[in-house]
């Protein structure tokens, strides 16, 4: 893994057991500073722990951890200059919001007319100045939130840590509230470490993405990389919705070009970027349905006629379920051009779009 | 109604709907059948439950030669107070007739303290248990939980010696520190429930925020833990209050919890029997927790079951 100067946070050869249970197996990541790094991944796959072991509420079984150059392997939560934001919430239900942003800089001792210069400007940055008099109970979710994001803002620290904090909250608070933290980002300019299981939020906030799986992160890159070139099928699979397409098939040779073969589709890859030289074999096609073209008469490199299944229509887009050949394929079509049941209907795409994983492996190729 | 029957499906267009027929809520009688069964039961298994106690009122509020005519349930012709004060005051165990006065104030001395301590103890223990993990922290919480399954009697000659060792047998101090112990098992394992059912996030919080092992115990978890400590008062109280082994054990008779002197009072062999007496000693024993019951009843329902349901 490449390594950044300077980095605001770097894990080395982090490894953490319970017991025989390997949660995280020797990751390393380094984020730079003022970075937006969004850890990713289904439940279980060791996202959050990794967060915990950032702040320090997990120890680890071996490997380092460094924040802004020092090693905090060992440190206390409260010294290794973390602020973090939990999903519940977890504001104290006994104190008022004003309490809750003070409790961490009381207990540090810090001076009384400075912990109000803090919480005021905490306060202003949130927009919360009406709720401070306020207990949680008689908050709404969003605003908890807010007052979260807040006590991790008085402590003026250099990193900011998120566990899934927007999945609490409905649908339309969730969208604001990204853009929110956004915004919070761009201002603040510090360090920010996300953990979440939602796609769109990684998709929309991150400068890279660490997508995880099983303790081990599958890819680090930018969120567009990741996106369009992602590096093995559980990669391709997890990002996008609707889902990428996946055809179970064979590569091909004929006379030096290169094929993919799935019973009587043939798709021609001769504008496909290989990884690395092609052998033939089993392997598998992806392709997004945003990236394949619905009735748009020929010029694509592969065309084909397919049976439509099932419309699902979704407002600004509808989705169309084919059957190419025996597989299922699906296409996203503006909504002014929604296809009927049982339609025959033509599609055609560029392989230069696609992905291809080795079948045995995931791999891309 | 007509305007549902348009909007069907012209497929199903030969149903057709009543104009009349229920609607609303559905109506419920007072003297359903249903109603006169549930409440019915309750009334005699109340009854049933109450009588023994109105017997004693009523028995505690005769004179002796009303009780001898032997109509236990028919209300007194007469009432008098003289029992009552005779049982708080003056009536005789052994040498002593001072009454059950003295043995309401040992009880005190002994419960209070008791109370306190045992409590202090355990919310630490359970606290500890439930959001500090450490090394062998499994271990001494099933420790803890056989020993809530040990019989009292198997230990009481060993404490005997332990006490007398340490020069505290027949002293209340001696009777306070082992009530303390024998109520540690259930109390560690309450409070224990009680703190894992609490988010854990907010514990996590608490460090973040730099708050220490009693930082977040005094300034996070005390203050959001009020049902479980009354539960705890109230299991403490009446067990403490109640116990009449330990009491007679492990004090000397200057020393006599209230529960052992009302056994003093009411078994003793001579002269005459005095029911009243009797009657009114024993409603005086049982007051006090009975009073904690009822201040705290509401608070005591939230407490059990916030404590009981994860374990």
């Amino acid at each position: 893994m490449t390594r950044i100067e300077n980095p605001s946070v770097s894990i080395q050869d982090l490894s953490l057991n319970f017991g025989a249970v390997s949660v995280l197996e020797t990751l390393n990541i380094d984020v730079a500073e003022g970075e937006f790094i969004v850890l990713l991944g289904p439940s279980g796959c060791g996202k959050s722990t990794l967060l915990n072991c950032i702040a320090g509420l997990l120890d680890v079984s071996d490997g380092r951890i460094f924040i802004k150059g020092k090693n905090v392997t060992w440190e206390e939560p409260k010294d290794r200059g973390i602020g973090m934001v939990f999903q519940s919430y977890a504001l104290y239900p006994q104190m008022t919001v004003e309490k809750n942003l003070s409790f961490g800089l009381r207990v540090a001792g810090i001076a009384r007319d400075e912990i109000a210069r803090r919480i005021a400007r905490a306060a202003e940055i949130l927009q919360i100045e009406p709720l401070l008099q306020r207990k949680p109970s008689a908050l709404s979710g969003g605003q908890r939130q807010r007052v979260a994001i807040g006590r991790a803002l008085v402590r003026d620290v250099d990193v900011f840590l998120f566990d899934e904090p927007l999945s609490n909250l409905d649908a339309k608070l969730r969208a604001e509230l990204r853009v929110e933290i956004k915004l919070l980002h761009s201002k603040l300019q510090n360090t920010m470490i996300y953990v979440t299981h939602d796609q769109i939020e990684a998709m929309t906030l991150a400068d890279r993405i660490a997508v995880m799986k099983g303790g081990v992160i599958q890819q680090l890159d930018a969120p567009q990389t990741i996106y369009n070139r992602p590096v093995n099928r559980f990669v391709a699979g997890f990002l996008g919705s609707p889902a990428m397409n996946f055809l179970d098939g064979r590569l091909e040779n004929d006379d030096g070009n290169w094929h993919f073969v799935a019973e009587d589709v043939k798709i021609p890859l001769a504008t496909y970027v290989f990884e690395k030289e092609p052998v033939p074999g089993p392997a598998v096609f992806g392709i997004r349905p945003e990236h394949v073209a619905f009735n748009s008469g020929a010029g694509w490199p592969f065309t084909a006629t397919a049976n439509v299944v099932v419309v699902e229509p979704m407002g600004s887009d509808t989705l169309v379920w084919l059957k190419l050949g025996n597989q299922n394929f699906t296409v996203r079509v503006t909504s002014e051009r929604t296809p009927n049941n049982a339609d025959t209907v033509s599609i055609g795409f560029d392989p230069m779009r696609a992905s291809l994983f080795d079948a045995a492996t995931g791999n891309r190729l | 109604m007509s305007d549902h029957a348009v909007s069907l499906p012209a497929a199903t267009g030969a149903i057709r709907l009543e104009a009349s027929g229920p609607r609303g809520p559905k109506p419920r009688h007072v003297f359903s059948r249903r109603n006169i069964f549930l409440y019915g039961t309750l009334i005699v298994v109340a009854l049933y439950y109450l009588l023994p106690l109105y017997v004693m009122v009523v028995t505690s509020l005769k004179g002796m030669p009303e009780i001898r005519l032997g109509n236990i349930f028919s209300p007194p012709l007469e009432i008098t107070f003289e029992p009552w004060v005779k049982a708080w005051s003056s009536a005789c165990t052994g040498l002593n007739c001072d009454g059950l006065s003295r043995g309401f104030w040992n009880s005190v001395r002994i419960t209070i303290p008791s109370v306190i301590l045992s409590i202090a103890i355990a919310s630490v223990n359970g606290y500890a248990l439930a959001n500090w993990r450490f090394k062998g922290a499994d271990t001494f919480f099933v420790i803890l939980i056989v020993g809530a399954f040990i019989p009292y009697q198997v230990m009481i000659y060993p404490i005997v010696i332990i006490l007398r060792e340490i020069g505290l047998y027949g002293s209340l101090s001696g009777l306070v520190i082992v009530h303390s112990i024998f109520g540690m098992p259930i109390l560690t394992l309450l409070f224990r429930n009680y703190f894992s059912s609490m988010p854990e996030e907010l514990f996590r919080a608490a460090r973040v925020d730099g708050a220490g092992f009693w930082g977040i115990y005094f300034r996070i978890m005390l203050p959001m833990s009020l049902p479980i400590f009354v539960v705890a008062i109230i299991l403490q109280v009446t067990g403490i209050w109640n116990d009449f082994l330990f009491g007679v054990v492990y004090t000397r008779p200057d020393t006599y919890p209230m529960t052992v002197q009302l056994n003093n009072i009411v078994n003793s062999v001579q002269g005459v029997k005095e029911y009243n007496v009797n009657m009114a000693a024993t409603i005086l024993t049982g007051l006090v927790p009975l009073v904690v019951y009822f201040i705290s009843g509401k608070l005591f329902v939230r407490g059990i079951a916030a404590g009981a349901v994860k374990g």
